[in-house]
């Protein structure tokens, strides 16, 4: 069984990032494997979960989410290992610190070792990132500026777009992806949604015939020719 | 925009007139519509939903009647507050969409809030059941608060105030910190439609309940300008199209039912009204740079409500939809010629985002 638990959708989720959740839910039960999507609410308690996913958020939401985090087990459960995909807010929230408003820092989960700053400005539009021999594609939407701090490897190379800082994207620990890709951005990469579910299910998948692997190739040869 | 436009151009025009501004993320372009017609007589409006400035320029210029109701873009209402001095603002929702140009839904709440709190008279007309809108409308001196259906809250879950959680609680919502729903609305639309207490019968002759609660708010808009709510209502009845939408079109061979939604909101309102009768559906996505150039907001629709139906996938980002209703569990077709989509006896629901539709309102006629 595999349970899949969205934090907050209703503070992280400006973006479709809810979509996140639903893929990874529809591509395990396309393999025949039982999976529960649970929306965590902000009165819920943190759940077991086999994975925990971060969304986007505005900076107001993406506050108070982050203390209601603090307070939650959710900390103490990463540090012991427990999978996240995080995108955007949610990969500053999981840092050090960010800076959002102006230049007041604020203090993240703290588990892992990035700094978030306010870049001199936005960065909007569609991305790409080589992770390995694949293309990551998506959107992104933010101001942040991320410094990553050994060992804390990034989770790509930036071929288009800004990411952390114009070089690389997000960042990859034993168990965290974390993206500026923001929304659905398994939905633009099954491979990614595959990848994350054959390592929390810990055994290779079997491939799966999906509309999605159309889309991808199809934003692939949009991003490279423009 | 290319043309800039000087407030005081804006200024000029609209002196001696009596300016009514419409503004909100969904429903404007109808709103206006429904403020027109039920004003009666001539009335000034960019009625092709040419909603800043130029356009608004362009509108006034044309004509020199006294009474006007402009569409006003969200982004551009502060500006044009300043500069036009309207007798009435009405704000309808506010929500997300095309966050890729106007970044974050609160900011916006903070600048109407920000142009709403000066001294000068205007009622300000607003729907109490959105959080947001009333956070900008409870700035200004003179609110008429109307008590309206509303279905999308995804992004009023915190407090636009302090950001902790709003409780919902059946009609009503409020904040620990004390910001709340209003309660002395005076107009209120449940069943029937109640202005300052006097019922007004309403039969719109275009579908939809967000229809009711946009008329709600256009006749409360022409009480303060005069016009009886009952004789606002009646003339309202005549209205059975907006720019395309609504009404019955033909194309080569097929009739349609062209419907325009342009956000998670805007969908969810539409998806509300489609008869669970497991009809084809025709769904067009485009993204180019009038939509907002990140179909994200795909994920925030609860296509899931579509299950039973077959959607035929059209516009540029057919694929985004096709993936988003594969798993949603919605049957589906991807379309990369539009000449095989099936030619039916009844007429096709075609629901599109805003340069979708417009390409399917030029290629289409009125039948």
């Amino acid at each position: 069984m595999l349970r899949i638990a969205t934090l907050f959708p209703d503070l992280l989720g400006t973006y479709g990032d809810s979509g996140n959740g639903l893929v990874l839910a529809q591509r395990a039960r396309a393999r025949g494997i039982n999976a529960i999507l649970t929306p965590v609410e902000l009165d819920d308690e943190v759940p077991d979960a086999s994975i925990y996913l971060l969304g986007g958020g505005e900076d107001g939401p993406q506050r108070l989410a982050c203390d209601l985090l603090a307070k939650s087990t959710f900390p103490s459960r990463v540090r012991d290992g427990a999978y996240v995909l995080a995108v955007c807010a949610g990969l500053q929230i999981l840092g050090q610190s960010f800076s959002i408003e102006g230049d007041e820092e604020y203090e993240g989960l703290g588990a892992v070792d990035v700094v978030t700053r306010r870049g001199s400005e936005r960065s909007v539009g569609e991305m790409s990132v080589q992770v390995g021999k694949k293309l990551l594609v998506g959107f992104e939407n933010h101001g942040g500026v991320t410094a990553l701090h050994a060992p804390t490897n990034p989770l790509g190379t930036i071929v288009r777009g800004r990411g952390n800082d114009g070089v690389v994207d997000g960042y990859r620990t034993a168990n965290i992806w974390a993206t500026y890709a923001h929304g659905p951005v398994l939905a633009l990469n099954p491979w990614l949604a595959d990848e994350i579910l054959a390592t929390v299910l810990g055994y290779e998948l079997e491939p799966i015939e999906s509309v999605a692997d159309r889309l991808y190739d199809e934003r692939c040869a949009a991003l490279s020719s423009r | 925009m290319g043309l800039k436009i000087s407030p005081n151009l804006l200024a000029y025009l609209a002196k001696g007139r009596t300016v009514i501004l419409v503004s909100g993320t969904n429903g404007k372009t109808t709103t206006t519509a429904m403020v027109a017609a039920g004003w009666g007589g001539e009335v000034t409006t960019n009625s092709t939903g040419a909603n800043m400035p130029a356009g608004h320029v362009a509108a006034m210029a044309a004509s020199r009647g006294v009474r006007v109701v402009l569409e006003v873009d969200e982004a551009w209402l502060p500006e044009v507050v300043q500069s036009v001095h309207p007798a009435i603002v009405v704000l309808l929702n506010l929500s997300r969409d095309q966050l890729d140009r106007a970044n974050e839904v609160r900011q916006m709440a903070e600048r109407w809030r920000a142009c709403l709190g000066d001294a000068d008279s205007r009622v300000v007309i607003a729907n109490a059941n959105d959080p947001l809108v009333v956070y900008a409308a409870s700035a200004a001196e003179n609110v008429r608060w109307c008590d309206v259906p509303t279905l999308w809250l995804a992004d009023a879950r915190s407090c636009p105030k302090c950001t902790k959680a709003l409780v919902h609680q059946s009609s009503a919502w409020h904040c620990a910190c004390g910001f709340a729903k209003p309660l002395d609305d005076t107009t209120i639309l449940r069943e029937e439609l109640f202005v300052d207490g006097v019922a007004v019968p309403l039969e719109l002759s275009i579908p939809g309940r967000f229809n009711e609660a946009n008329a709600a708010l256009a006749i409360t808009a022409l009480k303060e300008v005069g016009v009886s709510p009952i004789d606002a209502a009646h003339r309202l009845k005549d209205l059975h199209g907006v720019a395309g939408r609504f009404t019955l079109r033909k194309w080569e061979g097929r009739r349609l039912q062209l419907l325009l939604a342009k956000n998670p909101s805007g969908f969810e309102a539409l998806l509300s009204t489609i008869a669970d009768d497991a009809s084809d559906i025709w769904v067009a996505i485009n993204a180019r740079i009038a939509d907002g150039r990140d179909p994200s907001w795909l994920y925030d629709v609860p296509f899931e409500r579509l299950r039973g139906h077959r959607v035929w996938c059209l516009g540029d980002r057919r694929l985004d939809l096709a993936t988003r209703l594969e798993y949603a569990d919605v049957d589906f077709e991807v379309v990369d010629d539009i000449d095989v989509l099936p030619v039916a006896p009844e007429p096709v629901l075609l629901l599109a985002n805003y340069t979708a539709f417009s390409e399917w309102l030029t290629r289409s006629s009125l039948c």
